[in-house]
Formats: C-alpha cells, structure tokens, sequence
C-alpha cells in the first residue's frame, strides 16, 4: 500500500479531491497527452490548469456542477448521476452511462 | 565529503557522494544509450536528477502545477490480497476496496481485478465478474478498467492444452516450440477478447492490459491482436497496455506485427505499435537491477522512458511497483525511493502519467 499512496502524494493530481479523474478521462476517451488534456479540462471547468490539483479550487467547482466530491454530501449526485453530469460537461460518453440509459423504459 | 542516503536496487541503504552519484547517473544512463539506440540526457537532465535524489527529507514532491493522473495495476487486490500479490490482507469487499482507493486516498482511476490477476482463469467466473463491474459502476466516479495479465505462460503444459516451447526447445525443435507459441497467442487473443467484451457489456470503461510481454514475444503478439479486435468492436473503449520488461524476449523470435519484428523491441518502439493496434496509454517498463544504485537505475529508467514518451503517439503512464522504473525489487518499497523516482519520471522523463 506504501507504494501508491506515495505516488498519489508526490505526484498524483487527487481524484475527485481535485480533478484527476476528468483529466485521465480525456487522456483515455481521446488519446490526449498530458498538457492538452489538462487544457481541454481546465477550459471546461472555467479556471486555469494550475488550479486543477487545487483542492481548494476544485472542492467548489465540483459541488456546483454536480460532478462529485470527495466527502458524502447527503443528496449530491453520486456514482451514475455524477458521471452522467461529467459526460455533459467533457463533451464525451461514458459506457456505463450509456448502458443505464438504455436500461430506462 | 557530504554523503547522502540512498538506496541499492535491492531497497538496503546506501551513502554516497555527489561525485558518485553523477557517476552512477551517466553510467545508468550510458546503459540504457548503448542497449536501446536512444538520447542521452541532457548535462542539465543529469543535474536535475542529481538534485532530486540529493534533496533533504524523506519525501520530495513535483512542482505545484507539474501533477499528473495516475492509473493502478492490480486494484483493489493491494488491500485484500495474500503476500503472493503483495497485498496486505484485509477482509474487505473489492468494492469497498474501490471506494477507498477513490475518497480515502485520492486515486484518479481504478480498476476491478480477479484475484488471480490473469485473464484465464477469468473465464470461469465472468458472470461473477460482470457482476462486481456493474455494483462497482454504480457506486463509483473515477474512470474503472478491468485488469489482468495476458500471462501466457498459463496457456502451457502442464497448466493449459499446449506444449510448452522451453521443454520443446531443449529438445531442438525449434519449429515445434514456434507453433506451440503460436496457438497458444491464437488462443490467449481470444480468450482476452471474450472476456473483456462481456466485461465492456456490464459497463466497464476499459480494460488494463498488465504485464504485457511477460511470456516473451507471443505474449505481445496476442495481446495487440487483442487491442486491435477489441479498438475496431469498440470505438470508445479505454484501453492501457503496461509492458513487464523494457525489452520485449524473443521466445518464438520471428512474430511480426505491421512489418515490425516483435523479438527484441525497446520501449520507444513498443509504444508505436501498441498505438497502432489501438491502446489509448502506454505502460512503459524498465526493470531494476538489484545491485546497482539507485541513481544508477534511476539514470538508466529514465533515459529509456523518457525516449518513448518522445516517440510515443499516446499518453504514457509509466510502470513504477516494486522493482521497475527505477524503484527497488522490494515487496515494501521505501518511500524515499519511490518518491525520488517519481518525481523525476514526472519532472525529466515527462511522463503523462504514473
């Protein structure tokens, strides 16, 4: 367990913390490297790249768009809901997204 | 002379000077140089690894701004898998084990893993394993692939139908042992295929291809077969491909794919053809070796990793667990260590991520 957590800690950009799961869903949906993904993610949240490992930052943002955060928020959109809102906002599918959508009668 | 504390591939602890470490850096680097035909680093480069490895304190950090994703082999099974996996036994659920990984310790993705971590024996279970996708999708934010092993070797007598190459091989048929690695590749493609398209069914956002290689060059040939089928029935798939040594062993020695000969190929070429099958991230590998420094291996990983993000047409997250990109072969790798080598694959190397 030591090794990845020391990861997370020297060089890891948080998760839902702050914005590492938006950016490693551009990386993977439009194999896009670092810097672009980072830009496109940034551009789509309203503030700068530098802000993107920001907690601070990020705990606001996220709250507001209803993407999820990192503490159990009682009635924020969790799991599905979350990531149907992250779809929206990246521009991009999600496939278990879709697969909950297609359940829907 | 001022002595710093750092560590031997093996973990033990090791003092050395300024002068040896820039020493052990070019000779690590020189290495990687001679056996893989790439750059150098830099005078500078060198200098910067230098200072890394020579900051007081038990943890050094990138530059604020400098942060990057970081994607997991394994999982969940770190936590409550047996010593053989290098887990730590506790009795949770894989689920609770995702949802730790992802709120208690800030982890940008995740994936979902057969204790096993092969995909053979996968097989058997796929329903029992579609299902633990589908609960963990529901509960979860961060992007979840399904991990596992191509791992060969599992295709071989006496655990799977064909006979094994290295005991043909002793025996000096070679021709024999080729078309045994053939249709075991053959097999493992399908096999991979099968299962990953039932595990795309119930939602997963990808697959995890770990260790890629490790049965020598079959193991590479199937499993970009693989990419290739699973990328062309599925557009949008995540797909991430990690190598298990920086040079791909010509078991069988004469695969081929798209023109390239697989037998003996560097990460920076590794990284071209797997972009090619289809991955979207790249998992470059450079093993350590246990009785050199650890500048030493740190200066030789990250002249090679360094060359295939240059080369590379996708994002590569670099392979750094126990014993690989310049982290000591130690079951609990030291934090200094790990931490020196991450920040410089980060900060020199360039990495998209870890």
């Amino acid at each position: 367990m030591g090794m990845p957590i020391t990861h997370i800690m020297t060089s890891g950009m948080s998760g839902i913390r702050a914005a590492g799961d938006l950016v490693a869903r551009m990386e993977f949906s439009k194999s896009m490297r670092l810097k672009p993904a980072k830009e496109y993610v940034a551009k789509k949240l309203g503030v700068s790249t530098f802000d993107l490992s920001d907690e601070y930052v990020m705990r606001e943002v996220r709250e507001n768009l209803g993407i999820g955060v990192i503490t159990s928020v009682a009635g924020a959109p969790k799991g599905h809901a979350a990531k149907m809102n992250i779809e929206k906002l990246l521009g991009i599918k999600i496939n278990c997204c879709d697969k909950f959508r297609k359940q829907m009668k | 002379m001022t002595e710093y504390a750092l560590r031997r591939g093996d973990g033990q602890r090791l003092f050395l000077t300024k002068n040896q470490i820039r020493d052990d850096l070019q000779d690590g680097m020189n290495d990687a140089c001679e056996l893989g035909s790439v750059p150098a680093l830099s005078s500078d480069e060198l200098d910067k690894l230098a200072e890394i490895l020579m900051t007081p304190g038990r943890m050094v950090g990138v530059e604020t701004g400098m942060e990057v994703p970081v994607t997991h082999d394994i999982g969940t099974i770190r936590l409550d898998g047996d010593q053989g996996n290098s887990g730590v036994g506790i009795p949770s659920s894989r689920l609770v084990g995702m949802m730790f990984h992802e709120r208690a310790m800030g982890a940008d993705t995740m994936e979902l893993g057969h204790i096993d971590y092969s995909f053979k024996p996968v097989k058997p279970v796929i329903s029992n394993e579609m299902q633990a996708m589908e609960v963990v999708q529901q509960n979860m934010i961060v992007p979840i692939l399904y991990g596992a092993m191509p791992n060969m070797g599992l295709y071989y007598t006496p655990d799977g139908p064909f006979e094994n190459p290295g005991d043909l091989m002793k025996n000096f048929k070679i021709k024999e042992a080729q078309e045994m690695t053939e249709k075991s590749a053959e097999h493992l493609t399908r096999d991979m295929v099968w299962i990953m398209q039932r595990m795309m069914k119930a939602g997963a956002d990808g697959v995890n291809f770990d260790t890629t290689g490790a049965a020598g060059d079959g193991d590479l040939y199937a499993t970009l077969h693989a990419v290739e089928a699973l990328r062309k029935q599925f557009p949008k798939m995540y797909i991430e491909t990690g190598m298990a040594g920086e040079m791909v062993l010509g078991m069988h020695g004469e695969l081929e794919y798209n023109g390239q000969l697989l037998a003996g190929i560097w990460p920076h070429q590794q990284a071209k053809l797997l972009a090619k099958a289809g991955s979207n991230i790249f998992g470059p590998v450079v093993n350590t070796n246990t009785s050199k420094s650890s500048p030493w291996n740190l200066g030789r990983a990250v002249t090679f990793v360094k060359a295939a993000v240059k080369e590379s047409p996708i994002p590569c997250h670099v392979n750094m667990g126990m014993g690989v990109g310049g982290i000591p072969m130690f079951e609990t790798p030291t934090v200094d260590a790990v931490s020196h080598a991450s920040k410089a694959m980060v900060e020199v190397a360039g990495v998209d991520g870890i």
